[in-house]
């Protein structure tokens, strides 16, 4: 069995003994702590706050809301990156520490959204600057819909070789 | 006060530089006089204008002029106005902040999204978009960049569709 099923705790009564690789238990401690960088830009934020509220409750998944970069795993680009702001997200991306991932959310920072057509001052998707992990499509999306996109961050996460050679 | 009575009795003091529009709903003022008139509005006791509510800026499509609208309201008396000055491109307007603060923002942005020029304005400078962004966007011959600082904001999106 492996560590990421939990089944820490049964390995454990047995005979205080785990074998299991590092990079699995690296993982499964990065996945279940993706510290959330608390910065939103648009509307998507609202939605942001609403799923970091006690209804949703984001704290149960290890996502905690950071308020510096330096202490964040995980970026969610939470509304529309305007062109003047899309120098500070990458600045802001620079600055937070390996390992780091980005969640791209909500239609305007996967792809302008709205201002596709006729924005002048809109970046056509967050990807143009930053690298991003997961896009959750929606305008905004719902709470649960980030849940979803915080639980495939996860999964993805999950498969990552730290030590070993690429898989 | 109606407008009709402001519009007279304006045009009783400044006479020349007051124009009334043809709906009757604002006065056309010369910029040059501006900043006359607009003393005389806020302080005078018939008008008392001491609120200006929004300030908002206009094309009027011919490449030549460009329109700002000022909407005022005296609290004390309760009645409204709305001035309207038309400019060149070379021309700049009077500002106002001396006597509305309100009027600060409102001209920044003015100059920001129609490139209406402010003269006295303590901080001329752009508000919202960046300091070295090219030209003013909400003018009708506004011509969108394909890049800003290296980053593609395209006009034509197949490849990308």
């Amino acid at each position: 069995m492996k560590v990421s099923d939990l089944s820490v705790i049964n390995k454990f009564n047995k005979d205080n003994v785990i074998v299991e690789k590092l990079d699995t238990l690296i993982n499964w401690s990065r996945a279940n702590s993706q510290w959330y960088f608390q910065f939103g830009l648009a509307c998507c934020a609202i939605e942001m706050m609403a799923a970091a509220g006690p209804r949703h409750d984001l704290d149960r998944f290890g996502n905690i809301p950071r308020a510096s970069p330096r202490q964040s795993d995980v970026m969610i680009v939470a509304g529309t990156v305007t062109l003047k702001m899309a120098e500070r997200v990458k600045r802001l991306y620079e600055q937070m520490s390996d390992p780091k991932y980005v969640i791209s959310m909500g239609s305007c920072s996967n792809s302008g959204g709205p201002y596709w057509q006729h924005g002048y001052h809109v970046l056509k998707g967050v990807d143009l600057v930053v690298p991003v992990d997961v896009y959750v499509p929606g305008c905004p999306p719902r709470p649960e819909a980030l849940i979803q996109g915080i639980l495939e961050l996860q999964k993805k996460i999950k498969t990552q070789t730290t030590l070993g050679k690429e898989a | 006060m109606e407008i009709l009575d402001i519009a007279n009795n304006l045009k009783n003091k400044f006479s020349d530089s007051i124009e009334f529009s043809e709906d009757s709903s604002y006065i056309k003022v010369e910029a040059t006089k501006w900043l006359e008139i607009s003393e005389y509005l806020k302080n005078d006791k018939d008008f008392m204008f001491d609120y200006l509510m929004c300030i908002s800026s206009y094309d009027c499509g011919d490449k030549e002029k460009y329109g700002v609208a000022y909407n005022f309201k005296s609290t004390s008396i309760g009645h409204y106005l709305e001035i309207r000055i038309e400019v060149s491109d070379n021309e700049s307007i009077p500002s106002v902040t001396s006597l509305w603060g309100s009027a600060d923002w409102h001209e920044r942005e003015a100059y920001d999204m129609m490139g209406l020029k402010f003269d006295n304005h303590p901080n001329m400078k752009r508000i919202l978009l960046a300091d070295d962004w090219d030209g003013h966007p909400l003018r009708k011959d506004y011509d969108t960049p394909e890049y800003y600082r290296g980053m593609p904001v395209p006009k034509d999106k197949t490849y990308w569709e």
